[in-house]
C-alpha cells in the first residue's frame, strides 16, 4: 500500500478561491496553458521547416502540472524547471518571442544562442537553467533554499525533476541534505512514466516515488497532473508549508507523456490505449471544461483568448525571427564571469 | 607579519574573509564540530555558528550543486572536499552545471571548493591524487595551486572573491611543513601572475604547488656545479601566465616543466607545447618534462616515492639540461 497521501480533487470554485485563486487568475492559468501548448505546437512545425537546429523537445500532457505548480509560487521563490516545464517559464513571465529565439539559436534568445530549446531560464524571474544531465539541478535548487535558510529569508525553492531522473544518486543526495537541514524546497517529480522508452516498473520498484519522502523525513504528495488546480493547491500547500519553516515536501505528478522523449521519436513503445485513455484526460480540455462547469466560462471568453494567443504566437515567432544569429566572432566571450557579472538582483 | 604554517595561513585567509563578508559560508563533511579532517576550520563553527559551518552529510555532489545554487543566489560559498580525490564524486556538478553556467545562461557561479591534495605520506590511490589537469581541461573554471603560506591565504581570498567556480588545491604536504611570514591583514594575490621562486640564468623550472619546493632543493645541488635555475611558480593554472613562462624561456633558454600530476595530458604538456609554438627559436635544448608516471598512487613508500617526482629526479634532469 502507497504510503504517501492522494491529492484530491477541486470541486468548486469556492474551493480553489479558498487556495487563493479567483476567477481572474484561472482564466489566465488557462491562457497560459494555452501558451505552452501553442509554444511547443508551433516550435514543432518551425523544426519541421527547418529553422530550429539540433532537437526538440515538448511537454505535451504536462501543461496542467507545469502552470500549476508556478502559480503556486511567490514572486521570491526560485525554481529550475525542466523540459517538460515550459509552463513554468511562461508562468513566471518569460516572453514568447525569447523563447522562439532561444530555439532557433537566435541572439536575443535567454542562452545567446550558447544552449538550445528548453535549456533556458531568466534568472530575473528566478528560474535556473536547466542541464541534461537529470536531475543535476536537485542539488542546485536545495543551493537556493540553503541560502534562503541562511539568511533566513521567506523564499522557498521548488526544484523538478522527472521519475527516470529519480533512479540517479544526486537525486538522493539532494533530498537527503534538504531533509536533514529542514530545508524550504519542494520536489516536483513530473512522472510522465517513460523515461525516454523505458517504463516506470523499470525505473523503480516502489508502489510510488512520493514514498520516497517519508525515507527523507518529509511528506510525499501523489497528485493527478492533468488537474491543474489539484497541483496548484498541493503545491500551494507544500510551498507555504516550507516558507513557514515545515521543511520540504515531495509532490509525484502523475501523467503521460504524450509524445516520443523528443520529436525524432515516434513513441512505438507506449501502447496506444495508453495515449487513447490519457488524451481523454488531456489537461487543457479537462480545465476547460472545468471552467464551464464550475466558472461559467462563455463561448465569447474562449473565442477571445484563443485569438490572443494566436496572435501573441505569431507576433513572437517573427520578432524571433527578427533576431540576429549570434556573431561567430563573439564565440568565447562569457566563459568566465566578470565582476560586473555579479551586479544582480541576487547578488546584492 | 605573522609567522603561519601554509594551514594556518588558509585557515587565515578563510576566516578573515568571513569576518568580512557575511556572504561567505563553509560547507563540508566534518568541517564544523570536527574543525575539518586537517583543522583547516578549527573553531570556525564556534566563531561563525552552525549555518556558516555547516557539516554535511556525506554527499559530495550535493555539497558542490547546493553550492552552486547558493552562490546563484548571492553567496560566496566555500566548499571543501575532504580529500581532492573525492571531487570525482561531483565531477557533474562542477563541470556540467557551475563551469557552464555563466556561459549558457548568464549566471555567475562564485564558489571555492578547497581541494586538499597531493602524496608523501603513503595516502594511497584515493587520498593523494593530484587532479588539476582534468579540471584545467574544463573550460568555466579556475584552477589555484598555492606554494607558499603567504600565496595560500592571498590566493584563497582572491579564490572567494572570484565571480567564477574557482578550485582551489591546497597541497598537504605542505600543510605543516611549510611555515612562513604571512601579513595579517587581508590581502590579495592576482590570478595568473607567476612568481619567480628563484631567479637563475642557466635552466628554467616552471612548476607549482609541492613542486616548488622540490625543484629549489634540487636547484641548490645543481649550484655546486655552477648551474643557474630559474623557478616559476605558476600559482595558478586557469588562467596560466603565458608571459612570465614565455620570457624565461627566453632568458634561460632551456626548460624544464615539473609536475606532481600524472604524465600524459598533464598540464606541463601544455605549457611544453605552448613555448614550442612561441619561442622554439630561442630553445637551446628539447623542453624536459618531469612528472608523475602513468599509474594510480600507489600506496607502500618505495613505490609511491618511485611515483612522485623526487629532487634527485629534477637534479638528473637539471644536469642533463645544462649539459645539452
Amino acid at each position: 500500500m502507497a504510503i504517501a497521501r492522494e491529492a484530491e480533487p477541486v470541486s468548486s470554485l469556492h474551493e480553489i478561491r479558498e487556495a487563493g485563486l479567483d476567477r481572474e487568475d484561472l482564466l489566465g492559468m488557462y491562457r497560459t496553458m494555452l501558451i505552452t501548448r501553442g509554444i511547443e505546437e508551433r516550435g514543432h512545425i518551425l523544426y519541421k521547416q527547418g529553422k530550429i537546429p539540433g532537437s526538440f523537445y515538448t511537454g505535451r500532457g504536462n501543461e496542467a502540472s507545469s502552470v500549476g505548480v508556478a502559480t503556486a509560487m511567490g514572486g521570491d521563490d526560485v525554481g529550475t524547471p525542466l523540459h517538460r516545464d515550459m509552463g513554468v517559464h511562461v508562468t513566471r513571465g518569460v516572453e514568447p518571442w525569447r523563447i522562439f529565439a532561444q530555439y532557433m539559436g537566435r541572439a536575443d534568445g535567454p542562452t545567446r544562442g550558447r544552449d538550445g530549446n528548453v535549456h533556458m531560464a531568466d534568472s530575473k524571474l528566478g528560474l535556473l537553467a536547466m542541464v541534461s544531465h537529470l536531475p543535476a539541478m536537485l542539488p542546485v535548487a536545495v543551493g537556493c533554499a540553503l541560502a534562503f535558510r541562511i539568511r533566513e529569508e521567506r523564499r522557498v525553492s521548488v526544484g523538478w525533476f522527472g521519475e527516470g531522473a529519480s533512479a540517479r544518486g544526486d537525486c538522493h543526495e539532494a533530498m537527503n541534505l534538504a531533509g536533514v537541514r529542514r530545508l524550504p524546497i519542494v520536489f516536483i517529480c513530473d512522472n510522465n512514466q517513460w523515461a525516454y522508452s523505458t517504463p516506470t516498473h523499470l525505473e523503480y520498484a516502489c508502489e510510488t516515488l512520493a514514498d520516497r519522502a517519508q525515507a527523507y523525513g518529509f511528506e510525499g504528495v501523489v497528485v493527478d497532473g492533468t488537474d491543474v488546480l489539484a497541483v496548484y493547491r498541493e503545491a500551494k500547500r507544500a510551498i507555504e508549508k516550507a516558507r513557514e519553516g515545515g521543511g520540504p515536501t515531495m509532490i509525484e505528478s502523475l501523467t503521460l507523456r504524450m509524445e516520443g522523449h523528443a520529436v525524432h521519436d515516434d513513441a512505438f513503445y507506449v501502447p496506444k490505449e495508453m495515449f487513447e485513455e490519457w488524451a481523454k484526460r488531456d489537461p487543457i480540455e479537462r480545465f476547460r471544461s472545468w471552467l464551464r462547469e464550475n466558472a461559467a466560462l462563455t463561448d465569447d471568453e474562449e473565442d477571445e483568448v484563443a485569438a490572443s494567443v494566436k496572435k501573441l504566437l505569431a507576433d513572437a515567432i517573427n520578432r524571433a525571427e527578427e533576431s540576429p544569429l549570434p556573431d561567430p566572432s563573439s564565440l568565447t566571450e562569457g566563459v568566465f564571469a566578470t565582476p560586473e557579472d555579479l551586479d544582480t538582483p541576487h547578488h546584492k | 607579519m605573522a609567522e603561519m604554517t601554509y594551514l594556518q595561513a588558509i585557515s587565515d585567509g578563510l576566516r578573515v574573509e568571513m569576518r568580512r563578508d557575511k556572504r561567505v559560508f563553509v560547507i563540508g563533511e566534518d568541517v564544523g564540530v570536527y574543525g575539518g579532517a586537517f583543522k583547516v576550520t578549527l573553531g570556525f563553527q564556534e566563531e561563525f555558528g552552525p549555518w556558516r559551518v555547516i557539516d554535511s552529510p556525506l554527499s559530495e555532489t550535493a555539497i558542490v550543486g547546493g553550492c552552486t545554487g547558493a552562490a546563484i543566489m548571492g553567496m560566496r560559498p566555500v566548499a571543501e572536499m575532504q580529500f581532492a580525490d573525492f571531487i570525482s564524486c561531483a565531477w557533474d556538478q562542477l563541470v556540467t552545471v557551475a563551469a557552464k553556467q555563466r556561459y549558457r545562461a548568464g549566471t555567475p557561479v562564485p564558489i571555492v571548493v578547497r581541494l586538499p591534495s597531493g602524496g608523501g605520506f603513503s595516502g594511497g590511490p584515493f587520498h593523494s591524487q593530484n587532479p588539476e589537469s582534468s579540471f584545467a581541461h574544463i573550460a568555466g573554471l579556475k584552477v589555484v595551486c598555492p606554494a607558499t603560506p603567504e600565496d595560500a591565504k592571498g590566493l584563497l581570498i582572491s579564490a572567494i572573491e572570484d565571480p567564477n567556480p574557482v578550485l582551489y588545491f591546497e597541497h598537504k604536504h605542505l600543510y605543516r611543513r611549510l611555515k612562513a611570514d604571512v601579513p595579517e591583514e587581508r590581502y590579495t594575490v592576482p590570478f595568473g601572475k607567476a612568481r619567480v621562486h628563484r631567479e637563475g640564468d642557466d635552466v628554467t623550472v616552471v612548476t607549482w604547488g609541492a613542486m616548488v619546493h622540490t625543484a629549489g632543493d634540487a636547484a641548490k645541488e645543481l649550484e655546486a656545479d655552477g648551474v643557474s635555475v630559474e623557478i616559476l611558480d605558476l600559482r595558478t593554472l586557469i588562467p596560466w601566465d603565458k608571459k612570465a613562462v614565455l620570457e624565461s624561456a627566453e632568458k634561460t633558454s632551456k626548460v624544464l616543466v615539473l609536475h606532481e600530476d600524472t604524465r600524459t595530458g598533464g598540464f606541463g604538456g601544455e605549457i611544453a607545447s605552448t613555448i614550442a609554438e612561441e619561442a622554439f627559436e630561442h630553445l637551446d635544448a628539447p623542453i624536459v618534462r618531469i612528472a608523475a608516471a602513468d599509474s594510480p598512487v600507489p600506496f607502500s613508500p618505495p613505490l609511491e616515492k618511485a611515483f612522485i617526482p623526487q629532487v634527485d629526479d629534477v637534479v638528473k634532469g637539471l644536469k642533463e639540461l645544462a649539459a645539452y
